[in-house]
């Protein structure tokens, strides 16, 4: 009998290993997803980030389908990310930005340097906002309807193929 | 060049451990007459050599780092010929391949100490147990050879190195990863003598004395390890806490949970003969502990705040190592241990009931530790994401560690073999009463949370407990290695009153100040001088300059800073500590407000620092316990040796003069 328990360590490790073995094969998703997808915006007024651009409101997205971009000046994926928001912008898309926790002299720098393809930005100095439509990093890009409904999250720099991604996502959101 | 010499240091010192395994397996064949076989006789000097050769190369790393020899792309990608000398060099364990390097290194150096100095074992379990740190630190080699090698060059020398994360820029990462691995290897080296025993059968109290000074060094740098971590943490992430369940915590504590339960088995074993089957049971599992939270780490498999380079193939590669070691020895495990005779009996209440009751408690605790940190990835399997936290280990342990406490207040004045409560009555009583009396006491001041309340009575019992065993002996005669069980037990007590208190008193305050603002906490008022701009080598901060003033006394000023590097770009927080005896002040600076307000964060922590004193007093006592088993140990080979020398003397008069007559 005392024979049978001495496997019990051997049994135990066997199904850890079995268990890590199979884990270590999966696909590891590390994004948290927004709990705000198909919630409407929460309430919010930001100041202009800057002097060449209003600031922005939940009231902005009426009419038609946009794209909210969280970024920052100080956000070197935003840089990385910034030819595929002037492509979107050129196809069409208007681009409303926030900028997190920025100062306007380095959003003005920013956008002389990499392109500016928003239509208006705010300013969230203590990711107010941020927080509260459920995002955890910079840059992530939503997409929002007519109505002020979040539809789509994109966490991290937008790469040139996931333009096409985003391009459908405002398509159904119409 | 001095790259390629490291390289084939390496190369040399894997084909080493080849012979020590193969050698050192040849020293269980004995031929027919008995007598030893011939490839025996290699694994002592392979081991020996071996150690040279793993340090040599750690020690040309090490040079690489000092000199930033950008030609190679582990520093091209973990230093910065900026960064100060200090950080470079210990930038050189501050990535995967050196720390894995660091490993072998101090793995192979163990082996050649055993191998150089151990004469003890007879030589069949002598050559078992090389055989088996060989065939361990093999894996290692090919791990670093063929996964992760250290040495590599790039096609083109970079321009300029890509900086170290400025979190581990910090002299709590020069001392706590090297002090946890010295301590996971010291654990090999258990589990390679415990394979050793296990595989000549020779489990008895000679090879327990021959154990106990790796487990017990082991245990003294994992509880220096896991303090300094500890502390790390606390004053690092700046989130005044002191222990967050985090995975890669828990993957230290694991292997320190299983090594206390290890050192006292081995501890009965050595003087009783008692606990076979367990201490071997232990030593493998201590060992398992270290492979698992190597493997836990490395692979990335769980999500932690520390964030590791993780590579799912070197977790692959790990895993199978961990397969290899872990499995093949619970294998032989439950092949072997029926056949290992049964040591000596004892009563249920003895000293050695008490070490058998705290043993299992611990490993309940290892359990319930290993359970927590392994859910996630349980259910994660099935898609789930959950995170398990203070919530459940905190009551779940706390369960356990409870009767564990008590337990371990009485347990040291119980006698070997059987005892009779009727003898300690007295002392029983005062546990009882100190237990019931604190509590009492505290809960009449306030409501109080209730794991840290009774973490006040047992600590106040704990602390009382430990001394006891001192009671009536002449405190010159008492043994070294007993006054490093009071010390040790004593600061056990010390750090669970650290805990307690921090549990049950901390006061935390947020607050947005303007330059010039007073906030008020406990008896402190802090008031907000200035902020300003600060650069270092390789960062910029912001640095608040805040007066303290206690009971409106002499001002402290206390700067915290939030930090911004620039190679990698990353910000951190650097916290500011006011220590006082009865606790510290800990403040944070965060953001600013729109209206130019600073955001400040302040605890007042009475007596945290205890939980640290405590650790270092854990510490010293288990260096104090194995100070003086070396000393017993020493006395005893030179007094042995003399007896030898008188006996030859004899020997030789014998031949010349005839015997007298008795």
């Amino acid at each position: 009998m005392r024979s049978v328990y001495l496997w019990v360590p051997l049994a135990l490790f066997a199904f850890f290993a079995g268990l890590a073995a199979y884990m270590l094969t999966q696909e590891k998703d590390q994004f948290v997803e927004s709990t705000m997808i198909g919630q409407p915006l929460p309430e919010f007024a930001l100041d202009p980030a800057y002097a060449g651009l209003p600031g922005a409101a939940k009231a902005d997205f009426t009419g038609k389908p946009r794209l909210l971009n969280i970024w920052a000046s100080w956000c070197l994926p935003c840089i990385a990310e910034a030819p595929q928001l002037e492509a979107l912008q050129k196809q069409g898309v208007e681009i409303v930005g926030i900028a997190i926790r920025d100062r306007p002299e380095d959003v003005a720098n920013f956008l002389a340097k990499y392109g500016n393809p928003y239509s208006r930005i705010g300013s969230d100095a203590i990711s107010e906002v941020q927080l509260a439509i459920g995002s955890s990093g910079v840059p992530e890009t939503f997409v929002i309807d007519g109505k002020g409904v979040i539809r789509y999250q994109h966490i991290g720099d937008i790469r040139e193929s996931d333009v096409a991604k985003l391009l459908a996502e405002l398509e159904k959101a119409r | 060049m001095i790259a390629e010499i490291g390289l084939a240091a390496l190369w040399l010192a894997a084909a080493l451990a080849v012979l020590q395994m193969v050698s050192g397996a040849a020293a269980l064949r004995t031929g027919p007459a008995g007598e030893a076989n011939p490839l025996a006789i290699y694994a002592r000097p392979a081991a020996v050599v071996q150690a040279f050769l793993a340090v040599l190369a750690f020690l040309l790393l090490l040079r690489a780092f000092a000199i930033t020899d950008l030609s190679l792309k582990l520093v091209a990608s973990n230093s910065h010929s900026m960064k100060p000398l200090l950080y470079k060099l210990t930038g050189t364990w501050g990535n995967h391949e050196g720390s894995m390097l660091l490993w072998v290194g101090v793995l192979a150096a163990s082996g050649g100490l055993l191998a150089g100095f151990e004469k003890r074992l007879p030589e069949r379990t002598m050559g078992a147990t090389l055989a088996v740190q060989g065939f361990v630190a093999l894996g290692f080699y090919a791990f670093l050879l063929l996964a992760s090698n250290p040495f590599e060059r790039l096609p083109v020398p970079a321009a300029e190195g890509t900086g170290l994360n400025p979190l581990l820029q910090d002299i709590g990462l020069a001392i706590h990863p090297p002090t946890l691995y010295a301590g996971y290897v010291g654990l090999s080296v258990a589990f390679s003598l415990a394979m050793g025993a296990l595989l000549t059968r020779e489990v008895n109290p000679a090879f327990a004395r021959v154990m106990r000074p790796w487990v017990l060094g082991a245990w003294v740098l994992l509880t220096l390890g896991i303090t300094a971590g500890s502390y790390w943490a606390y004053y690092e992430l700046g989130w005044g806490g002191w222990w967050f369940w985090d995975p890669v915590e828990n993957a230290s504590l694991m292997p320190w949970l299983a090594a206390t339960a290890l050192m006292h088995s081995v501890s009965v074993l050595a003087a009783r003969d008692a606990l076979r089957t367990w201490t071997i049971m232990l030593g493998v599992l201590a060992f398992s502990m270290s492979m698992l939270g190597t493997f836990l780490v490395r692979s990335g498999v769980l999500t932690s705040v520390h964030a590791f380079a993780v590579d799912p193939e070197r977790g692959a590669f790990i895993l199978g190592l961990l397969g290899l070691y872990i499995g093949g020895a619970f294998t032989i495990f439950a092949l072997r241990a029926g056949a290992v005779a049964e040591g000596k009996r004892f009563a249920a209440l003895s000293r050695e009931g008490a070490l058998v009751f705290n043993n299992v408690m611990l490993s309940a605790i290892l359990a319930i530790v290993l359970l927590g940190t392994l859910y996630p990835l349980l259910t994660e399997a099935f898609d789930v994401r959950v995170s398990v936290g203070p919530p459940y280990f905190n009551p779940a342990s706390a369960i356990f560690a409870i009767p564990m406490l008590l337990v371990m207040a009485v347990g040291p004045l119980l006698r070997w073999k059987s005892d009779k409560p009727a003898r300690l009555q007295f002392e029983l009583a005062l546990i009882a009463a100190l237990v019931i009396g604190v509590i009492a006491l505290v809960s009449f001041f306030g409501r109080f949370p209730l794991l840290p309340l009774l973490g006040l009575g047992l600590a106040a019992a704990l602390a009382v407990a430990a001394l006891l065993p001192l009671k009536g002996r002449k405190l010159a005669r008492v043994p070294v290695a007993t006054w490093g069980m009071v010390l040790a037990h004593f600061g056990v007590a010390v750090s669970l009153f650290g805990m307690a208190c921090e549990g049950a008193f901390s006061e935390e305050k947020l607050a947005a100040v303007a330059v010039g603002g007073t906030e008020q906490i406990n008896d402190f008022a802090v008031t907000l001088d200035a902020v300003t701009p600060v650069a270092g080598p390789n960062w910029t901060a912001i640095e608040a300059s805040l007066a303290v003033r206690q009971d409106g006394g002499e001002p402290v000023i206390l700067t915290p800073q939030a930090r911004n590097f620039w190679s990698p770009p990353q910000s951190t927080s650097e916290s500011a500590l006011l220590t006082k005896w009865n606790g510290q002040l800990y403040v944070v600076i965060g953001n600013q407000a729109e209206d130019g307000r600073w955001q400040i964060r302040i605890w007042w922590k009475p007596f945290v620092t205890f939980i640290w004193y405590g650790g270092l007093l854990i510490g010293l006592g288990g260096i104090l316990a194995v100070a003086g088993r070396v000393k017993v140990d020493v006395t005893r080979r030179r007094a042995a040796s003399k007896g030898d020398q008188r006996r030859a003397d004899l020997e030789a008069l014998g031949a010349a003069a005839p015997q007298p007559a008795e």
